[in-house]
């Protein structure tokens, strides 16, 4: 029998879970079969506005609706010049927005997905991957809307804009670690997705997307809040002119942080979720 | 050669949204014999216990037992689902199961996105998806509702889409359940023709059911589970005569 070596082969030994192993092969095969995640990603932004007429573009309406509104408000509260905070407010309301939509729904991804969980054996990374990508589509659509502020108040970044593009990266790396670690979490421990809500809620408030940093007298504390770093590497590119290298390095290390402990409770418990769902 | 081996291989359900710590307490003191705690303080539904068994190239084997015993758990932990808490599992060869057949069905997409999706859940390349879907549009016979949302399906029209597509594969080991053995007649006779070639083909055969003339007619080998254990193992008659099912009254010819 020469096909005998080519037979897929599967082994498990619960006194040797080789779970590094078995996490690593999950991600590769789940980044193998991206175009599942897209496919599903896809479904899922259809089936969500199904009958709407301009569907996804609600969500950019509703966001213009908030720049204009809150755009004039708070540039006089905070006596801000409208042609530098309209550009400011615009694009942090739209990463945050992007933010706000990834945690609740990494809290659901695997959840939601029990169905599938239970009958056919695939990578939970597919169902994660499948959040981030509806999260970076559904964002996607705003993305005119930056645009159209910027040439509505004359603001046109210069090549550095382009440095937002690592930004990008770098969330899209941050919200798989939060689909994958707060997947699990949230599968075991039904609570958490209510905790993360609050928190979330809160987050909004203490992270400098309505206002400025700099109106702080002491703007480095807020590199002790995740969420600045994250939203400001791709914000500054676009609206300030760059970003000091110590947003960037918190911005990294953060990321480190949360990756590591995704990987970390990925590796050990990875094999459990299909009880837990 | 396609083969699966299983040494003292168990399945532990932790139960985990008990609630109440009183309702944890009749639990246990009803039910010690498969409900009972951990070593970290869970309740633990011990769903496969210590089972040994080894199923080579072209065995035919039956699980049967009452509801509960185990048999589908079984079925989804050789497919892969569920990792084992004790001993060890080694499965050679390509895996097929018609477990559920709905699963991964989006009910908002038509029968041919549908078709395309279960494609990409099987990792299939775009030409294998194009010969998919033309496989299952002319067996499952559903012509112009192909390209109606399966929302809008009548339930026999939703069986055929799922049964179709399930069974457009050719594994050397095949998992099955017994909702196979349910559908509306006109379609059986199409769909026994069917399932009998994907039985043939495959190398190893492995189904759960209680209708002990499928048994009988396609298995040659019986594992009876009771409570998560293998209580008999061999011949399918003598399994049979064990659960004290009589044998088959010779049938006159036709």
């Amino acid at each position: 029998m020469q096909q005998t070596a080519a037979l897929p082969t599967y082994h498990v030994n619960a006194r040797d879970p080789q779970r590094g192993g078995r996490a690593m092969a999950d991600l590769a095969t789940g980044f193998a079969s991206w175009r599942l995640a897209w496919a599903l990603a896809r479904l899922d932004l259809r089936n969500r506005y199904r009958g709407s007429v301009i569907g996804p573009f609600w969500v950019t309406l509703s966001t213009a609706v908030m720049v204009v509104g809150l755009g004039l408000l708070y540039s006089q509260l905070l006596r801000q010049d409208i042609t530098l905070y309209l550009p400011h407010l615009a694009v942090s309301l739209i990463v945050w927005n992007t933010i706000a939509a990834m945690v609740p729904d990494a809290t659901s991804c695997l959840t939601s997905a029990e169905g599938v969980i239970r009958q056919l054996p695939l990578p939970l990374t597919t169902h994660a991957l499948r959040s981030v990508f509806r999260n970076g589509l559904s964002a996607a659509h705003s993305l005119p809307l930056i645009l159209v502020v910027f040439a509505a108040m004359g603001h046109w970044p210069g090549l550095e804009a382009l440095l937002a593009l690592p930004g990008l990266v770098l969330l899209g790396i941050n919200s798989l670690a939060a689909s994958l670690f707060l997947g699990m979490v949230c599968a075991r421990f039904r609570d958490i997705g209510q905790i993360v809500t609050n928190i979330m809620q809160l987050a909004f408030f203490m992270t400098p997307v309505i206002w400025k940093a700099d109106l702080l007298s002491n703007p480095s504390v807020l590199l002790l809040n995740p969420f600045y770093p994250m939203l400001e590497v791709i914000r500054g590119p676009l609206v300030e002119g760059g970003v000091s290298l110590t947003v960037w390095g918190m911005a990294l290390l953060y990321t480190a942080i949360h990756c590591g402990i995704a990987a970390a409770f990925f590796v050990r418990f990875r094999s459990r979720v299909a009880f837990w769902v | 050669m396609a083969s699966i081996v299983a040494e003292g291989l168990s399945i532990e359900f932790p139960l985990y949204h008990l609630g109440a710590r009183s309702l944890k307490k009749r639990l246990l003191s009803k039910a010690a014999i498969r409900v009972r705690t951990d070593e970290s303080n869970r309740v633990v539904v011990s769903a496969l216990r210590d089972l040994n068994f080894s199923i080579q190239r072209g065995e035919r084997v039956a699980l049967v037992g009452s509801n509960g015993a185990g048999k589908t758990t079984l079925l989804r932990t050789i497919a892969g689902i569920y990792e084992p808490v004790g001993g060890e599992l080694t499965v050679q060869g390509e895996i097929g199961s018609l477990i559920d057949p709905g699963a991964g069905m989006d009910s908002d997409s038509t029968g041919r996105e549908n078709i395309r999706l279960r494609g990409l859940y099987r990792g299939m390349d775009d030409a294998s998806i194009a010969a998919l879907e033309e496989d299952v549009a002319e067996f499952s016979g559903l012509g112009e509702f192909l390209d109606v949302p399966t929302r809008g399906y009548s339930a026999g029209m939703s069986v055929r889409l799922a049964f179709a597509m399930a069974t457009a594969i050719a594994p050397q080991i095949l998992l099955m359940d017994e909702w196979f053995l349910a559908g509306d007649a006109d379609f059986m006779q199409k769909a026994e023709n069917r399932l009998v070639s994907l039985v043939n083909n495959a190398d190893i055969l492995i189904i759960a059911s209680h209708d002990f003339d499928i048994v009988r007619r396609w298995c040659t080998r019986a594992i009876r589970l009771n409570a998560g254990r293998i209580v008999a193992d061999g011949p399918v008659d003598e399994v049979l005569a064990g659960m004290g099912v009589a044998p088959p009254q010779p049938q006159p010819a036709v």
